[in-house]
């Protein structure tokens, strides 16, 4: 209406501190150019190569242009700050392994993860066809870049609007590459659809939720919306509800109990890469959207919503720890394993203080590593041809393949949180964070359920280590790729552990929000 | 003032280079060099111990802590890289050192060398977990400490799990998960006790820890924070029970590392956190703890009496000795003080000496079952010997070490609380029966005899059956219970053979009072000479403790008043001078 009356002013952007968003776009709109004209025994040497210099150059773009630019921008809907950079930053990181290994071929003419058919009926003549001809699956590259641009987003929107746009953008690839997966075509269509139906629901409350909160402070802008919260304007009626289902949405994407049930399907469904890309880089961006949401649009209600994320942590811990002792399946125990530990990051969030922002940094970092590594390694182990997800078939790895089963056994002690691995140092941090601001009690349940999650992490070692080989489990023999990704995770799981200090010092430096 | 060479990171890194090179070494030259590295590297280790004896300033300075280390580790946590010792750190540090060899030593025929990694990481494992104890024992970091703590879970679980017997991975997990809950537990109270502190830099150091003013409450509820994870560890009853399995399944050179040494951090930890941090906390507490540690006196040797496991009767002896050294601790006067720390040295050597003098005796009969046994004496008189020494150490005899911890612990307890000594001394007797009872069973009676029937009809005592069974004096085959599942490669504990029930039956029947049926004697062969070597080392020092126990108690001595003055109690009016440590 301001603006009516002045005439049209341009927004102005700051083009140096988005810039790495526009980077990530730009190449995913290029991925989709080289999926139409390049030839197709091109393809996957291309895409691989134009997706990963893609990561680096925003990344390195985020380094030298957006870290000096810290600004509120795009009319306020855009806001890059401390922890803005942070999360995206690692998810950047986190994707640039994520992608070594969903480009791993091991000895198959495609990438060996994904179908060479997605659109076909499982089983056709149509999807056999596609095989004969040698399709490649080469569009999950694009697909991938688009989504870590909505992630990158999602933590950085300055308003509710663009929260939920950078919700979808997100969202959406993530859909399709769920029901990519070559082996166990049906479950992972399934899996795809549950994830879909469930997200999209959650995404409607998420829209509602927006509209009651600007029906409270007649503005989607965080700024203007604290400020209408700490005024007060009596009409807490349609605030409060507003405030839980932006809540709902937001906890969906986190994977909090009581919005968790998509998880464990969709992780296993999902082609095993993009479930530790799920895992790992959908986990940073959502704490990180979240933390923005509660932290600079809503303080002033958190007598309101403290309690409730109070109980959702711990229902989420309970939830998690105890269902995932039930598990057979290694990629379900993996979920129920990221549920649990989202609840222990919910812990610390309510602590509402630059500690907790710290503290969830460093936590989703170092479990953006150790998930991925365990995913990548999970995608390694086969059995008939097809991954050997079955707990049953891991016995005995540790005698048939060491180098496997002891980085897996790395990845599991660092899950369970022990001293001098990378996890045990973000859980630190997080019921520190915690434990300062009177959430004792709290942490102290947190750490009940660590220990019941820890009798899941050592079964896993057990199976390994202490069991007898049975039935035809192999391990194929990754290439440079996975060995990367894996090599690097790995070393940065103890290197984390033993010297935190770096990570820490960043963390804290980037942790202030910018209002 | 402090020596400039860093004796006690030295001293932790000597064992872990070793492990590193044990670890290393490629699979066809490990078969022959790996088990020589290791005891290299261990024997190396203790030797650069005793010259930081011979540096150790007892008794003349002023400070609490010598040797110390300090360098900044994680900044923003507070945390520092500090180490130093006191005289009970050493002391135990020292214990340490001598344990490790003499039970890689033992360990020597454990694993084959099969040209696979099973047996170099087994050793490896080992002195990585030397490394460890150093490391825990000479932590001044509040933080350093619960990282070590929690670090030396690793190496034990993969001991037990893969080196075990037939139930080695239900053990290894209820072990690890037993001492994960109270690792976080105190996780939590390592967290709130910086908030608590000074903050900053170096806000985990013990000495901007020590003597803080909690308030009450805070300080109660920290301290059971504390106290809960050493209860796990020490272990007092009634979350002792992880111990038995673990000890049981465990290989005896693992037990005597786990019962021997790691345990005893968690009395360590009573001493150096819970009375020296919260001193008002741990009188509140006394009354509960006391009753506790008599609990675990008296059940731990009523509950060794009706074992028939051998290695969980030894384990459960620790049970009921921890309750001893936990009630001198809290009983909290010079004397008990004095002794429990005594009694932390000296069960060391003495539990190490029964566990390893069992697994000579188990890989001779291949059974645990103390009723597969009976006339070993005759066949092997020199176990027989060296065994009975061990026990009559652990039943405290005069003369032998524990004898003089444990009556300084009741002498000590006694002078503040009349019942709770005289309870305890009722766990002397039992330690006699316990003790005297195991080695009638074993040693005594008529000869073994050889198995020549190969009478394959009786089936195995429930050596590995879990349960506390009672001995039940009847027919070998009559009390067939099932043994675990054995899964046939790691068997020597385990493996059925029937010259174990011959001999079964054969005790059996002596003890009912029947002549033995002839036959051939069992021809085992007596300790060789490495076995002779281990149980030469610990008989000299349970036996040269037991006599001249003054270097030990002189190093221990300041730690002990030390102490004494951070809880600010004094002993009771009229002191009674029964020994030298009540001379200040």
């Amino acid at each position: 209406m301001i603006a009516a009356a002045t005439g049209f002013s341009q927004t102005k952007i700051e083009y140096a501190a988005v810039v790495p968003m526009l980077v990530i776009f730009g190449v995913a709109m290029l991925g989709v150019v080289i999926e139409a004209f390049v030839p197709r025994r091109l393809r996957y040497v291309v895409q691989v190569a134009v997706t990963l210099l893609g990561l680096l150059a925003a990344f390195l773009t985020l380094i030298f242009s957006a870290r000096d630019h810290k600004a509120v921008t795009a009319g306020g809907s855009v806001v890059i700050d401390g922890p803005a950079l942070m999360f995206q930053g690692t998810v950047l990181v986190l994707s640039f392994l994520a992608v070594l290994v969903m480009a791993e071929r091991f000895d198959t003419p495609s990438i060996d993860a994904f179908t060479q058919s997605g659109a076909s009926v499982p089983g056709s003549p149509m999807e056999t066809n596609a095989v004969r001809l040698g399709a490649t699956s080469t569009e999950v590259f694009p697909l991938v870049l688009f989504a870590v641009g909505g992630m990158m987003l999602f933590p950085a929107a300055g308003d509710l609007l663009t929260v939920f746009i950078a919700l979808e953008v997100l969202s959406l690839p993530l859909y399709i590459l769920t029901g990519l997966a070559r082996r166990r075509r049906l479950l992972s269509q399934e899996a795809s659809m549950k994830y879909f139906l469930l997200g999209a629901f959650s995404s409607a409350f998420f829209l509602f939720g927006a509209a009651l909160v600007f029906g409270y402070a007649g503005s989607l802008n965080f700024g203007t919306i604290a400020a209408a919260v700490s005024a007060g304007s009596g009409r807490d009626g349609i605030l409060i509800p507003g405030i839980f289902l932006v809540a709902v949405g937001l906890l969906f994407k986190i994977g909090a109990v009581p919005f968790h049930s998509w998880t464990p399907d969709a992780y296993q469904g999902a082609p095993t890469p993009v479930a530790g890309f799920m895992a790992a880089c959908t986990k940073v961006a959502a704490f990180g959207a979240f933390l923005r949401v509660f932290y600079v649009a809503f303080p002033g209600m958190k007598w309101n919503w403290q309690p409730i994320v109070v109980v959702v942590a711990i229902l989420t811990m309970v939830v998690g720890a105890v269902l995932s002792v039930t598990q057979t399946d290694i990629k379900r125990l993996l979920a129920y394993s990221s549920i649990t530990q989202a609840g222990f990051i919910l812990v610390g969030v309510v602590a509402l203080d630059r500690q907790a922002v710290s503290g969830t940094i460093v936590y989703v970092i170092t479990y953006g590593f150790a998930t991925i590594a365990a995913f990548a390694l999970v995608a390694m182990v086969r059995s008939g041809g097809n991954e050997a997800t079955h707990l049953s078939q891991w016995a005995g790895l540790g005698k048939t393949s060491p180098v496997v089963a002891a980085l897996m056994a790395l990845m599991m002690i660092a899950f369970a949180g022990i001293p001098l691995t990378s996890l045990f140092t973000a859980k630190y941090a997080i019921f520190s964070a915690a434990v300062g601001h009177g959430g004792t009690w709290l942490a102290l349940i947190g750490v009940i359920f660590s220990a019941v999650a820890a009798f899941v992490y050592v079964r896993v070692i057990v199976l390994m280590y202490f069991s007898e080989p049975t039935g035809d489990t192999v391990v194929l023999t990754p290439s440079a790729l996975t060995g990367i990704a894996v090599t690097v995770a790995a070393v940065l799981t103890v290197a984390l552990g033993v010297f935190p200090t770096p990570l820490l010092d960043m963390a804290h430096n980037y942790s202030q929000f910018m209002r | 003032m402090t020596s400039s060479f860093p004796w006690l990171t030295v001293l932790g890194l000597i064992p872990l280079v070793t492990a590193v090179v044990v670890f290393a070494l490629p699979t066809g030259v490990a078969g022959r060099a790996a088990r020589p590295v290791a005891l290299v590297g261990s024997v190396a280790t203790l030797v650069v111990g005793i010259a930081m004896w011979t540096q150790y300033k007892g008794g003349t300075t002023k400070q609490q802590f010598q040797f110390v280390e300090t360098h900044e580790w994680i900044r923003q946590f507070g945390v520092s890289y500090q180490v130093g010792i006191d005289g009970l750190a050493l002391a135990l540090i020292l214990m340490s050192l001598v344990l490790v060899p003499v039970s890689l030593l033992a360990a020597w025929r454990d694993v084959p060398a099969d040209g696979t990694r099973r047996m170099q990481n087994y050793f490896a494992l080992m002195l990585v977990l030397e490394t460890f104890m150093v490391g825990v024992f000479s932590a001044t970091d509040v933080f350093l400490f619960y990282v070590f703590f929690e670090a030396m879970l690793i190496p034990v679980y993969f001991l037990i799990g893969s080196y075990g017997g037939a139930r080695r991975q239900y053990a290894a997990v209820k072990f690890l998960l037993f001492s994960l809950l109270g690792g976080f537990v105190m996780l939590i109270a390592v967290i709130a006790l910086y908030n608590y502190g000074p903050g900053g830099h170096q806000g985990f150091l013990l000495s901007n820890l020590t003597g803080l003013h909690l308030g009450t409450w805070p300080g109660r509820w920290l301290f059971l924070g504390f106290f809960f994870a050493f209860a796990v560890k020490a272990p007092m009853w009634p979350v002792h029970t992880w111990l038995p399995d673990a000890a049981s399944e465990g290989r005896p050179a693992t037990a005597v590392l786990l019962v021997g040494v790691l345990d005893k951090v968690g009395t360590f930890g009573m001493i150096r956190f819970c009375l020296q941090m919260f001193p008002e906390a741990s009188k509140w507490a006394t009354p509960v703890i006391i009753v506790l540690a008599l609990i675990s006196i008296i059940y731990g040797a009523l509950v060794a009496i009706g074992q028939t496991d051998m290695m969980r009767l030894i384990a459960y002896t620790s049970v009921s000795h921890f309750g001893f050294i936990v009630l001198g601790i809290f009983a909290m006067t010079t004397t008990s003080q004095a002794g429990s720390d005594l009694y932390m040295v000296n069960h060391g050597f003495t539990t190490a000496a029964l566990f390893l003098f069992g697994g000579f005796l188990v890989a001779r009969g291949r059974s645990r079952d103390i009723r597969d046994y009976g006339g070993w004496q005759r066949v092997t008189p020199m176990l027989a010997g060296v065994f009975l020494i061990a026990g009559l150490s652990a039943l405290s005899l005069p003369g032998m070490n524990s004898f003089i911890s444990e009556f300084l612990v009741m002498v000590g307890t006694f002078q503040r609380y009349k019942v709770a000594g005289g309870v305890a001394a009722l766990g002397v007797i039992l330690a006699a029966l316990y003790v005297l009872l195991l080695y009638k069973n074993v040693f005594t009676g008529p000869a073994p005899l050889a198995d020549e029937s190969g009478d394959g009809g009786h089936g195995e005592h429930g050596g590995g059956d879990g349960r506390a069974g009672e001995l039940v004096p009847a027919g070998g085959g009559s009390v067939a219970t099932q043994a675990g599942d054995d899964d046939g490669s790691h068997a020597s504990v385990h493996g059925d053979s029937g010259t174990r029930s011959e001999q079964g039956a054969n005790e059996d029947h002596a003890s009912a009072g029947h002549t033995a049926p002839c036959g051939r004697v069992l021809a085992v062969p007596d300790l060789d000479l490495r076995e002779r070597v281990v149980a030469g080392v610990l008989v000299a020092i349970i036996v040269a403790l037991g006599f001249y126990p003054k270097p030990v108690l002189d190093v221990l001595r300041p730690a002990t008043n030390v102490t004494m003055n951070l809880v600010h109690m004094h002993d009771p009016a009229p002191s009674v001078p029964t020994s030298q440590v009540n001379s200040k």
